[in-house]
């Protein structure tokens, strides 16, 4: 067995199922972005692994750098909207919390 | 050759093994620190990709940003035990359901496909070559992800900002501040809708 394409592809699909399966059975706003996480991770993964074995350039790894940034930016937010969320209502269960005002 | 294996091997073990503990994990804390090592393996799979300016740049962006950022929130945002909801088996079922079968689709595609058996190219050190491009092909979108980075940082700062101590809470001019917890209880509060909401809540 040899490392190739297909076994990033395969961690890569791993960690979107898992990604998936934390933003539809986490209840905590903070576990649901930490699936988010996972899921961009993912994407990522195979971004970098199509730019090196398929398309031999540098154009994967740009967008994955994209990818980065605007997981930063968003979570900065998302994570911002949770403390308010928690200030305003004393829980992050988004179940409970139906709006961002009291 | 073995050691291409055993390399990639135990960085895909590092991203795959915590993973499960960032999504099983009762504990939120424990599922932080858990998802500590996944982006760690990730960025050592980026490097196995000989993409090594992405994976200083994980390194940097989220384990020493976005992670902290999330452990910081956890941390403020603990609910003793007792507060948090009980949920029974038909919550986790079928998204457990859903996220398996996603899984076995996308592994039957990847196994399934013929992927370019081409020897992929000899890694080249990749940080000028972006660089280079940021200033030239995609000068476009490298303005205008930091646009969107400046105007996240200041969305963050405003949604996260206390209510000033001058403003009183029957302004009608601040509209935007959210009162605390806190002071919500014993402000009089003109605003219709948040004494509506008020309430809402006693009731």
């Amino acid at each position: 067995m040899s490392v190739g394409l297909p076994q990033f592809l395969v961690v890569g699909a791993f960690l979107f199922s898992l990604g998936l399966y934390a933003v539809m059975s986490r209840r905590n706003a903070v576990g649901m972005l930490m699936g988010v996480e996972l899921i961009l991770n993912a994407s990522n993964i195979n971004f970098v692994a199509f730019s090196r074995y398929v398309e031999h350039g540098i154009d994967g790894q740009i967008l994955a750098v994209f990818v980065i940034v605007l997981a930063a930016a968003e979570a900065a937010v998302a994570l911002a909207i949770v403390l308010a969320m928690f200030r305003n209502f004393g829980t992050v269960h988004v179940d409970t919390v139906q709006r961002l005002k009291r | 050759m073995t050691t291409d294996v055993l390399v990639f091997g135990l960085f895909a073990l590092l991203t795959v093994v915590p993973a499960f503990f960032v999504v099983f994990s009762r504990n939120i804390v424990h599922a932080g620190f858990a998802l500590l090592f996944t982006l760690f393996g990730v960025a050592g799979l980026y490097a196995i990709l000989g993409a090594d300016f992405l994976a200083v740049t994980q390194v940097v962006v989220y384990i020493g940003g976005v992670l902290v950022l999330v452990l910081f929130t956890v941390m403020m945002t603990r609910v003793p035990n007792l507060r948090r909801p009980h949920r029974g088996l038909d919550a986790y079922v079928p998204a457990g359901i859903f996220a398996l079968a996603v899984f076995v689709l996308l592994y039957m595609v990847i196994t399934g496909t013929k992927w370019p058996s081409s020897l992929p190219a000899k890694p080249l050190p990749s940080a000028s070559e972006i660089g280079v491009n940021f200033m030239t092909n995609y000068l476009f979108p490298f303005e205008y992800v930091s646009m969107v980075l400046l105007v996240a940082m200041i969305g963050a700062a405003i949604l996260i900002r206390e209510q000033k101590l001058g403003a009183s809470a029957d302004d009608p001019a601040d509209e935007t501040g959210q009162p605390t917890s806190a002071h919500a209880e014993d402000t009089p509060e003109t605003n219709e809708q948040a004494t509506s909401a008020d309430e809402e809540d006693h009731k």
